[in-house]
């Protein structure tokens, strides 16, 4: 009798799986199209367009002062960072010089902005490999910088303080004190976060090693920010093409050379302490002055192109405008960091686990609305 | 004053009185399955409270605090809720097993849950092998776990079930050899047996550095038996939604959510039993009154419960791959080494004895 078998009966399918979009680990409505061989990932393609609401497509119709409020919408924890760049943007185009004052407030919410966005970042990457508690510690702080921001202009996320000129209104003359008290605080709970994570021999056997982008492929797949720095490309706006009162600040470039899960989750912790010394170095030199340099009620940018682009807290965002000359632009354009960011995924996961596919998007730090406009 | 006892054997005497002798048989385990079934489902309710109570402590919040005292109610409520809710399905889900699933893990729980001894008297089934039992039952609870998986027709399910399977082979292994570490020490598997050794020294005391070992391999080996965190990848909720259980409801997904909770409450009561000495006082303070031993285990029980909740709060989740190096790489070799060190240390009389 032949035998039936064969080496080919112990051959694995690889299956399909669809991870979301309604899925805890994809933050958002992002759905992923993952074909696996039991635990280890054979392809994964991102699927956008479930939260797409033709952000560009209205800044078309809206005035300057509008578009502003549109970009809160985008990346959501960058909201004021967003602001800013539009508003730069716009006063470039016009040759519009802001105050001083405006130039170092605008830096110093900046850079709170980036903290608070780092501290949920931290809170969800840790739920994302399975420490449920940082979520809680991420948020306790980040609720003392939205409370700062409720005092200073009434909002918590998406706050518009930034208009085309300068800021919508004076700070609240609790925020240089609320935002010191913060700053000391944090620096006492900055090294809680090593301790409950960081130093995790879980923690870091999950991430070491996993989820490699090298230098070349991070060039090429143009990713910034924090995941491109994590993989050795000095790439930080801040440093290379400064902006408001970035020019007049000491901070180092969080950058780190492995490129793995591990890496890009050091820089992070690595740029929120240099965020502290930012405000640290500003909140004592808050030059006297206006709060907003007058602007037409109607502004019209000259006939043209213009760009300018910052550093939010996921890398790169560029805003690139061609004007006709009317109020409304003729076409706007949105380089979103999270849209290249996420491009990479497919080489970094290919060939890992399940599991490391979740933590790699924590690094990442995707926010779908940004990635999806 | 034996309350306990003379409460039980006053019933029995009744019962044996007013009926025939195999109509009082019946009725008298009926009875004593109705009381495990009663207290299965309190001690579920209660260890969920406290889980809910203790992660919000954690975690900096407070946790249910608004139904009852303290909140004490808010999982009775809860459970209400998920009585009068509707069994939502797939339609191309295998019926017959989807249905069955949840019941293996229940009857498992209830099986060992048997013979645990509450205190000297509260001792429901004392075998000869109580110890070989437990280990025994404990591994029918994850065929339910596959059986879910697999037929909610759902491949996170499929992954969970999967996942599941290969966890639990694998530190099964390690759970037996730990107890098997301390049965040498023992010399018995009869559970009342083993506590009673314990009368001049706990185990973990008597057996010191071999017995050590063995506990933490225990505590380990346990937590992952359980598929608590930090080994919860089968139902890792940010990489498979709910696991197993995706396609539950109601009281479908009650029974695995509290099986979850007996089953820690089962490998915290045999670590007490195996490691702490049971119902045994410390010391032997209030020995004289046999009753506290039903204080003195859940004592001990509860504490080591805490224990496993302190991990699930605290550490993030293994990789599927890290999960099996673990177990094959390092649980299984040191315990085999542990074993012989034990009955080394047996042999020559090394135990510490007071």
């Amino acid at each position: 009798m032949e035998t039936t078998f064969e080496k080919n009966s112990f051959k694995s399918e690889e299956y399909f799986i669809n991870m979301g979009p309604q899925h805890p680990a994809t933050h958002g409505v992002l759905r992923l199209l993952l074909t696996i061989d039991g635990e280890i990932i054979k392809n994964v393609e991102p699927d956008l367009g479930y939260i797409h609401r033709s952000i560009e497509k209205m800044c078309e119709r809206d005035s300057y002062q509008q578009i502003v409020h549109l970009t809160d919408r985008m990346d959501y924890l960058s909201a004021h960072i967003n602001n800013e760049a539009v508003c730069l943007a716009v006063e470039n185009a016009l040759g519009l010089e802001v105050p001083e004052r405006v130039k170092v407030i605008r830096t110093i919410i900046a850079e709170l902005t980036r903290l608070a966005s780092h501290q949920l970042w931290w809170g969800v990457m840790g739920m994302d490999v399975g420490a449920l508690t940082t979520y809680f510690y991420g948020f306790r702080d980040r609720e003392m910088i939205n409370d700062i921001f409720e005092e200073t202009c009434g909002a918590r996320l998406t706050m518009n303080y930034n208009i085309p000129g300068g800021l919508m209104f004076d700070i609240h003359p609790n925020f240089v004190q609320r935002t010191k008290d913060f700053v000391a605080h944090f620096k006492t709970k900055l090294p809680e976060y090593d301790t409950l994570l960081t130093g995790n021999v879980i923690f870091q056997k999950r991430t070491k090693g996993v989820g490699i982008l090298t230098k070349e492929d991070a060039i090429s797949f143009g990713t910034s920010g924090p995941v491109a720095r994590a993989s050795g490309y000095s790439c930080d706006v801040r440093k290379l093409h400064p902006y408001s009162a970035y020019d007049r600040v000491n901070f180092n470039e969080a950058l780190f050379t492995e490129g793995d899960t591990f890496a890009r989750y050091r820089v992070r912790i690595q740029e929120m302490w240099e965020s502290l010394a930012i405000i640290e170095q500003l909140i004592d030199n808050i030059p006297e002055g206006d709060y907003k340099t007058a602007t037409n009620a109607v502004i019209k940018l000259p006939k043209g192109e213009f760009y300018q682009k910052v550093e939010t807290a996921r890398g790169e965002l560029g805003v690139f405008i061609v004007s006709d000359g009317k109020k409304n632009p003729y076409r706007l354009k949105f380089r979103s960091p999270g849209f290249s960011n996420l491009s990479a995924l497919k080489k970094m996961a290919v060939g890992s686990k399940l599991g490391d596919l979740v933590a790699m998007m924590a690094t990442l730090d995707i926010v779908v609305p940004d990635i999806d406009r | 004053m034996n309350i306990p006892l003379s409460i039980t054997k006053n019933i029995h005497d009744w019962l044996f009185e007013v009926m025939s002798a195999p109509v009082a048989t019946v009725v008298e385990k009926v009875l004593i399955a109705v009381a495990f079934l009663g207290f299965f489902a309190l001690a579920g309710l209660l260890l969920v409270y406290m889980e809910r109570r203790i992660a919000a402590f954690f975690q900096l919040r407070l946790g249910p605090n608004r139904v009852g005292p303290q909140g004490i109610f808010q999982t009775i409520a809860d459970a209400l809720k998920l009585v009068s809710k509707e069994l939502t399905g797939t339609v191309k889900a295998d019926q017959f097993l989807y249905k069955l699933a949840p019941y293996f893990l229940i009857v498992a729980s209830l099986m060992a849950l048997s013979v645990l001894p509450f205190s000297k008297e509260l001792h429901a089934f004392d075998i000869n092998i109580g110890v070989f039992f437990l280990i025994a039952i404990s591994s029918i609870g994850v065929i339910g776990i596959l059986i879910g998986g697999w037929s909610s027709n759902n491949k996170y399910a499929l992954i969970g079930a999967m996942r599941s399977g290969l966890q639990t082979v694998s530190y099964e292994l390690s759970v037996g050899l730990s107890i098997l570490t301390i049965v040498v020490l023992a010399g018995s598997l009869q559970i009342s047996e083993i506590i009673e050794a314990q009368r001049n020294g706990w185990f973990i005391i008597q057996g010191h550095i071999p017995a050590v070992i063995a506990f933490m391999i225990f505590m380990i080996a346990g937590t992952a038996e359980t598929n608590r965190a930090p080994f919860d990848l089968v139902e890792a909720e940010s990489e498979l939604g709910a696991g197993f259980h995706t396609e539950y409801s109601g009281m479908n997904f009650a029974y695995f959510f509290l099986a979850e909770f007996i089953n820690m409450f089962i490998i915290a009561a045999i670590g007490t039993i195996l490691f702490f000495g049971g119902y045994l006082s410390p010391f032997g303070i209030t020995e004289s009154i046999p009753l506290l031993g039903v204080f003195w285990f859940m004592i001990k029980v509860l504490g080591l419960v805490f224990l496993m909740m302190w991990f699930r709060w605290t550490f993030p989740r293994l990789r599927v791959d890290q999960l099996l190096t673990l177990e094959w790489k390092y649980l299984l070799p040191i315990n085999l080494f542990n074993i012989v060190l034990m009955a080394i240390i047996v042999w020559l009389g090394l135990t510490i004895n007071f």
